[in-house]
């Protein structure tokens, strides 16, 4: 199912992705991420709400249930989780072959 | 201590709106209200806010309007008002820089979204001027000239616009091929 086309996430998308293996809202999104990159990626608005409802209509995240006031949470669904270690593992390639050509060593 | 200016922009040079709006913000002048062609400032610390404008894809008063309206207010920015389908947000600069994009993709949706708004407005034009040109000729009446002159000038300058805004978008997605 998720494999089948080689997908390839944009940057946003795949850390949505790993900041909703346990539930957040919108703003814990954003701080999560801010957090996992040390700033570099801050997430704006506009664009975290676009990748949300376009995330929650693939399956990949679902709401999740509980609503802290107006706030609303989301989560990681199966299909999510299978889609974000596929292409984990097709970064992980992509550092690889960067470090093999640029002859920088794994420490 | 407060003031109002008045000053018309049109929708494809939301950019210089913006610009000048954050200009203001840098003068000490926060926007605290906006409606057609008018904006009120307040008198604020200088440069300790920014000004983001988005045409939404719903009215801001609409119940999907008021839910995006809230999701951005709950990441600390304060809505300020709308004109018509813009929604004007100012937020406080303390904890880094305002921004409602932060990638090329959803800045192309914005875009096509404005494009989406003039397409139809500039095809009506286009499709009344010949209407209001065969009035003319058969009734040569000169107030009807000017209506005709009046339609064809809407009509350049949505056709204008569509030219400037169809601009940003190649811009966009040309950068689009390289990057995120």
């Amino acid at each position: 199912m998720a494999e089948q086309e080689n997908i390839v996430l944009t940057e946003g998308v795949y850390y949505i992705l790993l900041a909703l293996t346990r539930p957040l809202h919108g703003y814990g999104i954003m701080q999560r991420v801010d957090e996992m990159t040390a700033g570099r990626l801050r997430m704006a608005a506009g664009t975290l709400y676009g990748a949300l409802n376009s995330l929650q209509e693939k399956g990949w995240i679902r709401s999740a249930g509980a609503q802290e006031g107006r706030r609303k949470e989301y989560v990681l669904t199966e299909e999510g989780r299978v889609v974000l270690e596929a292409d984990l593992r097709r970064l992980e390639e992509l550092v690889e072959n960067g470090r093999c050509v640029l002859g920088r060593r794994k420490e | 201590m407060r003031k109002t200016k008045y000053k018309w922009f049109w929708v494809w040079d939301f950019e210089k709106e913006e610009r000048w709006l954050n200009s203001m913000a840098a003068q000490g002048w926060a926007l605290v209200s906006v409606s057609y062609c008018r904006y009120e400032f307040e008198s604020c610390e200088p440069g300790s806010c920014a000004i983001r404008l988005e045409m939404l894809d719903a009215m801001p008063s609409s119940a999907e309007g008021l839910q995006y309206i809230g999701f951005v207010e709950e990441t600390g920015a304060q809505y300020v008002g709308h004109v018509m389908r813009w929604a004007y947000f100012r937020k406080d600069v303390s904890e880094g820089a305002f921004n409602l994009y932060s990638d090329l993709d959803s800045r192309i949706r914005h875009v096509k979204r404005i494009q989406a708004l003039l397409l139809p407005l500039a095809v009506c034009n286009i499709c009344n001027l010949p209407l209001q040109v065969t009035n003319y000729i058969r009734n040569g009446y000169s107030g009807l000239l000017w209506c005709a002159a009046f339609v064809a000038a809407v009509t350049a300058m949505m056709g204008y616009g569509l030219y400037r805004v169809g601009a940003m978008r190649v811009a966009l997605e040309k950068e689009r091929q390289l990057r995120e």
